[in-house]
């Protein structure tokens, strides 16, 4: 079986357009940049995106225009956070089927409604039709977390102001509710983005520097409110577990769409206090967890950590969690 | 250069074929009635499994539960987004009705946030006309302080908390519903690159632009990221507005979505300067004349009404030069 | 390479309109029928993929995940793939990787469409702002390139209809197909209306609410497996711009190169003498000969000599589509998984009336966008 590396990672911040083309070109060419590989010399190429994020069918179609695919190229697609799409090149360099990939992934989140898009991603017959807004259905959530007496409020702003460094906890809960027990900064800020991680078999590696993946594990849970303790996360333990365990990790870069989902995570993968987070003020749809694999990996090729944990979700209420440890050793 | 944005719409009635499961759950709305579905664990689940989680088989035994239940979770919105149940600041709330072990999300009209709190009883208010959909549980009420449960359908007026399992009368009778009907309403706000901005400006002003490649110095139209090399076209090329039909098909069908009666050309025209085609129409001869080869040129509309879109060529037809010879837009096929 | 074999097939009963189910039943039809044929249950299967065209023709947002527990992948792993068109062949590729790779020893792709609870013209035909309102439709898009195909080849008018008389009575034997029409002819076709010149009403692929599924296993999997299985010999995946300078439409380089790649990789230097049935995607008659000349079953220009010689008839040299194929049934997520799963049930000796006697080697091809994604397999009665 193959050894597998991160060797590149690059973010924006932005998305030009829906369709993502105008903004990846730059972000590919620096993630290839960092890798020391050139367009030509990637075996694979994979990406994550959603169409209900563009607002058309096939939004996908157009971003393929930013590899320059001319002769044609080996690709695929997922319609998952590009952190799914990043399994699915792993999974093509085990395989044996490529030695090198570039993995991205891209949304503008703020072309559309996503608080009130993200209805459609629940059940289709009797609840999108009422058309439950994403942030109140996550409230639902962290009221039963509250109430069991998992966290408090207080617990909550305190993970706000460790990601935004800027508020205390004190004048974070001064302010009002958005969706009761929900204030603003519980709530990852909708954003545009996108972002391109390059992947290389062990023997591709060469001198360059790399952040090498021990594990990856991705689990779903079924969706239905009555079908788990809403404040357990079986998938994302189980995903931990396959990933190969969680004990060593001395930073980890969750992606938690709201400060009780970071609690509730931090729970499920049974990561102590004195893992160091990676703090993120956004949720750039769609490529946020291939920014936490991007993040991670940063952490360990920075030497600043040499195992590190990266996390991505998916689907109502941390639905689907997927679960990918780096270390600075093969 | 500010980029040019608008906003896309997309709606549509969406036709949900329901099955056997949802299909009795819906019917028995219709009937102001609530049933579960009992799965192999015994528990009754509200709204029920189409396949039972341990064993996957299809979900057939069907329990009327009580209208009234007991609020898990909730929490409270006075921004009312489109579609949603009501139309003045309400609660959503996690409610497992009575006889139920698993909840329904829905709405609760309870005035003010400080009327919620877990554990309140609620009530299902149903919608005037039921026609089995899940919008015929308008929304929830708080239950009436010191007032008996609310007594309904079958189920045991003492508020049994085990329901009545469904036997070969009752909501069998019910004949499922087949199809509910979803509108889906969506918002967006479209935007353009800075590339299809300043091609957008150009047509206004009854010009039409493209860009070149860098790398592989073909000229785009309209401009954008070079598919082929993957790098941004960086200078503007002014095109001509006339240019040769390459292939073209004849619509004679009508479709969803259509803007056009047909009969009607769609053809690629490959413009003087470009190096890709544009597909557009072909008026102004009959379709029976248009060919491969055909040169072809724009009918701009009236100059008062251009504006920064590609609408401003109505269409195009025959500018009576000769056709042009296929060895010349072979390699655009 | 570690080897992979499909164990089981499943579709449903594909029509217009399945309004005698849900998503999730019409997913469980072919499930269930998969798991059967591979004589397995639910325990067995290791993760699930699931493959569907774009969301907007359900109205359900990445749909995967209220079908979760439905389609048995809860506390599992799940992954949603789309590749517009050629989704289906990229599902069971990625299923195909996962086993290869060594991470699961069976693993469940299913596919599906429910193009009923939509339009899925509408859903097509949504034009952003500022583009030109210039709408042609599905077979609006691909007829102009037919055109050219019939320009570049000199192939006689007749040919498209040809086609379509041999996928429509090849669907006559196949019990699942959405259309099964014993009695059309070439002079039916030809009469029928003109929707996109140059293509007819009957040469164009129907609308379809379907799904497929397959259990792919690894060795020791298909070793123990009770019926034949189809080994999977070599699989391909390749993808090109919509539009570029230059691009060749009827004849797109990523199809040759995907179908190159995937000969080389199955040893194969004959394809027209080592191949024994086909399942290519043809949603519209034309195809079949743009196909077989695009997948270097025969020269560029000779396509269309092969189906007028009747070779591609069931009974001939290289039967296409003996199921019918897109021209009879066209749940789009999933018809790239039907091509994948005829091919394999074709060498499992499992077509029933549409088996082509003595199948050993059969191609699963599949293809989306404007003709620039393309999957394929190669299966086979034998591993190597």
């Amino acid at each position: 079986m193959n050894d597998v590396a991160v060797i590149g990672f690059a973010s924006s911040a932005t998305s030009v357009t829906t369709s993502g083309v105008e903004t990846l070109v730059p972000v590919f060419e620096a993630a290839l940049g960092q890798a020391g590989l050139e367009r030509r010399d990637v075996d694979f190429w994979c990406s994550g995106s959603s169409d209900y994020l563009a607002g058309r069918a096939f939004s996908f179609v157009n971003a393929v225009d930013a590899i320059g695919a001319v002769p044609p190229i080996a690709e695929s697609h997922v319609e998952m956070d590009a952190a799914w799409a990043l399994y699915e090149a792993y999974i093509k360099i085990l395989a044996g089927e490529a030695s090198t990939a570039l993995v991205y992934g891209f949304g503008k989140g703020t072309a559309g409604e996503l608080n009130r898009v993200l209805a459609l991603q629940l059940d289709p017959y009797t609840v999108a039709p009422l058309w439950p807004d994403a942030i109140s259905v996550a409230a639902l959530q962290a009221r039963l977390g509250l109430d069991a007496g998992l966290f408090s409020e207080r617990d909550m702003a305190a993970v706000a102001v460790a990601r935004e460094d800027a508020s205390s906890v004190e004048a974070l809960l001064d302010r009002p509710y958005l969706r009761v027990p929900l204030r603003e900064h519980d709530v990852a800020r909708v954003a545009d983005g996108a972002a391109a991680v390059v992947l290389a078999a062990g023997d591709r590696v060469g001198g360059r520097r790399a952040a090498w993946i021990s594990g990856i594990g991705h689990r779903v849970d079924p969706q239905g409110f009555g079908e788990r303790d809403l404040t357990a996360v079986p998938s994302a333990s189980a995903a931990a577990a396959d990933a190969g365990g969680l004990d060593d990790v001395q930073v980890a870069a969750l992606h938690a769409p709201f400060t009780h989902q970071d609690l509730l995570l931090r729970r499920a993968l049974g990561l102590s206090p004195e893992v160091r987070g990676v703090a993120f003020g956004s949720d750039p749809m769609f490529s946020a967890g291939l920014s936490r694999i991007g993040a991670a990996a940063g952490e360990v090729m920075s030497g600043r950590a040499s195992v590190a944990v990266a996390h991505a979700t998916a689907g109502p209420l941390l639905q689907q969690n997927l679960v990918c440890k780096l270390r600075s050793v093969a | 250069m500010d980029t040019l944005s608008a906003p896309l719409t997309i709606a549509f009635d969406y036709t949900r074929s329901l099955g056997p499961v949802l299909g009795r759950f819906m019917a028995g709305l219709r009937e102001r009635r609530v049933l579960g579905g009992r799965t192999s664990d015994g528990r009754v689940r509200v709204p029920p499994l189409e396949y039972d989680p341990d064993t996957h088989e299809p979900v057939t035994d069907f329990v009327e539960v009580s209208p009234t239940g007991t609020v898990l979770s909730w929490t409270w919105t006075d921004r009312l987004l489109e579609g949603q149940p009501l139309d003045r600041p309400f609660g959503w709330a996690l409610i497992r009705l009575d006889g139920a072990d698993t909840p329904l999300l829905h709405a609760v009209d309870a005035g003010t946030a400080e009327a919620m709190n877990t554990g309140m009883r609620v009530r299902i208010r149903w919608a005037a006309s039921p026609v089995g959909h899940i919008r015929d549980i308008a929304c929830f009420e708080p239950e009436p302080v010191g007032l008996p449960p609310l007594s309904h359908g079958r189920c045991d007026s003492g508020g049994s908390p085990t329901g009545t399992s469904d036997g070969d009368g009752g909501a069998a009778a019910a004949p499922p519903v087949t199809i509910m009907t979803t509108p889906i309403r969506l918002h967006y706000r479209h935007s353009t690159s800075v590339e299809e901005s300043g091609y957008l400006r150009a047509l206004a002003e009854g010009r039409i632009t493209g860009r070149r490649c860098p790398v592989c110095r073909k000229v785009y139209v309209p401009p954008r990221v070079c598919p082929a090399c993957g790098v941004a076209t960086d200078e503007e090329v002014e095109v001509a507005d006339r240019g040769t039909v390459t292939t073209f098909c004849v619509v004679n069908v009508p479709f969803a979505g259509q803007r056009l009666t047909p009969p009607y050309v769609v053809a690629q025209v490959l413009l003087d300067g470009a190096d890709i085609p544009i597909p557009h129409l072909v008026l102004g001869v009959p379709a029976a004349e248009v060919r491969m080869g055909l040169r072809v040129t724009a009918v701009w509309r009236d100059r008062a009404d251009w504006s920064t879109t590609p609408e401003n060529i109505d269409h195009f037809e025959p500018s009576g030069e000769a056709d042009a010879p296929y060895e010349t837009f072979a390699e655009h096929l | 390479m570690r080897r992979a074999a499909v164990l089981g097939t499943g579709q449903t009963h594909h029509r217009t309109r399945r309004t005698d189910v849900s998503m999730a039943g019409l997913c469980r039809e072919a499930i269930d029928r998969a798991l059967a044929d591979a004589g397995l249950g639910w325990e067995q299967i290791d993760a699930v993929v699931l493959g569907k065209a774009p969301d907007l023709f359900e109205g359900v947002m990445m749909p995967e995940l209220f079908l979760a527990s439905s389609i048995g992948a809860a506390g599992k792993p799940l992954l949603r793939v789309h590749t517009a068109g050629s989704v289906g062949g990229a599902t069971a590729i990625v299923a195909t990787s996962l086993v290869r790779a060594g991470v699961h020893r069976r693993v469940l792709a299913v596919a599906f469409e429910k193009q009923s609870e939509s339009n899925a013209m509408w859903a097509l035909s949504i034009q952003p702002p500022f583009s030109a309102p210039i709408t042609a439709g599905a077979g609006g898009y691909f007829a102009p390139h037919i055109r050219s195909y019939i320009k570049r080849s000199g192939a006689p008018d007749h040919i498209g209809a040809l086609v379509a008389v041999k996928d429509r009575r090849n669907g006559a034997l196949n019990p699942y197909a959405h259309l099964r029409q014993p009695e059309i002819t070439r002079e039916s076709v030809q009469a029928s209306t003109m929707l996109w010149d140059p293509v007819r009403y009957d040469e164009t692929c129907p609308s379809s609410d379907g799904a497929c599924a397959v259990v792919i296993g690894d060795q020791r999997a298909a070793e123990s497996s009770v019926g034949q299985v189809a080994w999977i010999r070599a699989t391909s995946m390749r993808t090109e711009p919509t539009f570029y300078a230059g691009k060749d439409h009827v004849n797109p380089r990523a199809g040759a190169t995907a179908a190159a790649a995937l000969w080389a990789a199955a040893g194969i230097k004959d394809p027209l003498d080592e191949v024994d049935v086909a399942e290519l995607y043809v949603p519209f008659s034309w195809f079949e000969p743009m196909w077989l000349e695009n997948v270097g079953f025969v020269g560029q220009g000779q396509g269309w000599k092969l189906v007028e010689s009747g070779e591609t008839a069931l009974g001939g040299a290289l039967p296409i589509n003996p199921s019918g194929g897109v021209l009879c049934s066209n749940p789009i997520g999933a018809s790239g998984l039907l091509r994948f799963a005829e091919a394999a049930m074709q060498v499992m000796g499992r077509a029933g009336e549409h088996q082509v006697a003595g199948a050993s080697t059969a191609l699963g091809h599949a293809y989306g966008g404007g003709s620039q994604f393309f999957s394929m397999w190669v299966v086979g009665r034998n591993p190597q």
